[in-house]
């Protein structure tokens, strides 16, 4: 890990430690979705927060080692086909867009309210990466404007 | 119950996705070839939908009120109609067009997206998924203005988004307050209820802030200020999307529906309609006049034209309407013709300026015919269809007794004739200038869909019976008939 780049070593450590807990309380947020507060979007926030926090600790190239602009675009993509899909599954099967097609489940429990669950993860992988992606975007964007007056001196 | 209905949004949604995901390998022809096969399946599904009378969808099955429902009765036939074909034609004409950009998947994804978001908007049954359509439509459009990313469009294009956050706020806002005043939100429902509990004051503030927030998104004259920065700013097929559907379905269709269907239509809305129409057609004419800039002469026609359509909603006869929707759809037809056409001028002599330009009929013939059309058209000379439309509102503003708007509309088809014929002397008319020397007639992508605009205003006038009787009167009883509009969604529920 490159050390040079970053914030200081007291960011980089409460980071490591934060990172999995606040992944694991995304996750929760999202899968819980159907039966308590919270769902797609909230979660997705959250997942796309770990990503950032790391952006601003370690520094961008260390994160888009692990998860590259391309991917996050590609996988905001599929979040959204996903969405897409199971609503048109809903036409075919039920007659109408986004029909729960999927069994009720017993009330309560994590395998119920059907379709919910996966239109939640669908939302989650559209809305973490969209908004990580966001970011990158705006990180490209400084890395421009800070460049340009330097090409100009030169 | 019909299931094409959701196919009208869902089916551009995926062609933006899949465009995104696919031009990761082909960026060049992939997303050109796929959006003018989305827009040409809906136009088949226009086709397969046409004069059934009124369909209903009701999202995962749950029935109105709680549900959300599509509906897509008459009027809802003509916006779709209007959107589709100037959507398909100005894809069509994209696909050499955008040669001169380099990010060709973020306009074709971008382009879906507003389609998508402005046909929802068309066939949304209740007020917040009018409102989250008429927000995709609109975001898709501020990305798109500022496509050129040059200084003017960026400034344009930011000057747009603060105005249409706006508009959109303000319409948020009359939302939530119909919503407290009523508890719902389905458009049928509210009615219903304004019907049985009249004389809620909370109403009247709801109005206020519909009627600001969709004069902004239409830019009837008050509210106008983004208009003529962002037409000239953006690509030549947005500026004919932007100019001949957006600020008719995000403003007019919209507020007509709010305030014909869920609101109900008071003397005091009638009067402001007709005040805001007549204000904007005046203004608008005159600004036209100084213009050198051709799209953005193009612009302030715009304006002045909605003032049309809002003088004959505004006197809220049937002749009105019928003359509103009618030249709802003209408008659509040659101010598209229009932009398309300044953008093939564009292309070819790489400039906008009316004292740069002339003679243009010699080096683009087709181009050149096809835009005097357009602006005969618009004009108001027989036997074209813009003629037709102008005549209906004209002689509505006469039966109902409104010698002074009668005169407006008068003067300002006189102001509309003049800055079109100085349109028409200094580029298509008279000497070749430096600029125009080197001119060559525009590709076939991009002549075709100006021709067969031309062949459309042409068409329109001749047959203009067969068009009122056929489209416009339907969707004009379908807006006078607000009972019939609850039974229809609510079916006695």
């Amino acid at each position: 890990m490159d050390k040079h780049t970053g914030m200081t070593p007291i960011v980089k450590m409460i980071t490591e430690v934060l990172c999995g807990l606040m992944l694991v309380f995304g996750a929760f947020i999202v899968l819980y979705g159907h039966i308590t507060p919270g769902g797609g979007f909230p979660g997705g926030v959250m997942i796309a927060l770990v990503y950032i926090l790391i952006t601003l600790a370690y520094g961008r190239v260390i994160v888009e080692r692990k998860v590259s602009g391309i991917i996050a675009s590609v996988v905001d993509d599929i979040g959204a086909l996903i969405f897409w899909s199971v609503g048109m599954i809903g036409l075919f099967v039920g007659g109408s867009y986004l029909f729960n097609f999927l069994g009720k489940g017993s009330p309560f429990h994590i395998l119920s309210a059907g379709t919910i669950i996966i239109n939640n993860i669908a939302i989650t992988l559209k809305v973490g990466m969209c908004l990580y992606a966001i970011f990158l975007a705006l990180a490209i964007l400084q890395r421009v404007v800070i460049d340009e007056p330097k090409e100009e001196e030169e | 119950m019909d299931v094409r209905l959701p196919l009208f949004v869902v089916t551009p949604i995926f062609g933006a996705i899949i465009i995104l995901l696919v031009g990761k390998w082909d960026k060049k022809i992939f997303p050109r070839v796929w959006s003018i096969i989305t827009m040409a399946f809906l136009l088949l599904l226009i086709f397969l939908t046409w004069n059934k009378g009124t369909l209903l969808h009701f999202m995962g099955g749950w029935e109105p009120p709680y549900g959300i429902v599509l509906v897509e009765d008459s009027l809802s036939l003509l916006i779709l109609l209007i959107i589709n074909v100037v959507g398909f034609l100005s894809i069509v004409f994209s696909y050499s067009y955008i040669l001169r950009y380099e990010d060709y998947l973020r306009f074709f994804s971008m382009f879906l997206l507003m389609i998508a978001g402005m046909n929802g908007v068309a066939i949304a049954g209740d007020l917040f998924n009018l409102y989250v359509f008429l927000e995709i439509a609109s975001i898709a459009s501020y990305a798109l203005v500022g496509y050129g990313v040059g200084p003017e469009e960026l400034e344009a294009s930011f000057k747009y988004l603060i105005l249409g956050v706006l508009a959109s706020t303000l319409i948020l806002f009359g939302i939530a307050i119909i919503y407290a005043a009523t508890g719902s939100v389905s458009m049928a429902d509210v009615a219903r209820f304004l019907i049985n509990n009249p004389g809620n004051r909370a109403v009247l503030l709801a109005s206020g802030f519909f009627l600001m927030g969709f004069s902004l998104k239409a830019g009837l004259v008050p509210f106008h200020a983004w208009l003529p920065d962002a037409h000239p700013a953006a690509p030549a097929p947005i500026s004919a999307m932007l100019s001949g559907v957006l600020i008719k379905v995000l403003g007019i269709y919209a507020m007509i529906r709010v305030f014909y269907h869920v609101i109900g239509i008071t003397p005091m809305v009638s009067q402001i309609f007709i005040g805001m129409g007549g204000l904007s057609m005046v203004v608008g004419a005159l600004m036209g006049f100084g213009q050198d800039d051709m799209k953005r002469l193009f612009a302030f026609s715009s304006i002045s034209q909605m003032g049309y359509v809002m003088i004959g909603i505004g006197l809220g006869t049937p002749l009105g309407i019928f003359g509103a929707l009618f030249h709802l759809l003209n408008h659509a037809g040659y101010k598209s013709l229009l932009f398309l056409s300044s953008g093939a001028i564009e292309r070819e002599t790489r400039t906008r300026k009316l004292s740069e330009l002339g003679g243009l009929r010699e080096k683009m013939p087709v181009t050149s015919a096809a835009s005097v059309v357009g602006s005969l058209s618009i004009s108001g000379v027989p036997p074209f269809n813009g003629f037709w439309s102008k005549l209906i509102i004209l002689l509505a503003a006469f039966q109902s007794r409104n010698f002074l708007v009668a005169g407006i509309v008068v003067f300002t088809a006189f102001l509309t004739l003049t800055y079109y014929l100085r349109f028409q002397k200094n580029a298509i008319f008279g000497s070749v200038s430096e600029k125009v020397k080197g001119a060559h007639e525009a590709p076939i992508p991009m002549v075709m869909p100006l021709v067969i605009f031309a062949i459309f205003c042409l068409l329109i006038g001749v047959f203009n019976h067969t068009i009122i009787s056929g489209i416009i009167i339907p969707a004009g009883q379908i807006l006078l008939d607000r009972a019939g509009y609850i039974m229809s969604v609510l079916g006695g529920v």
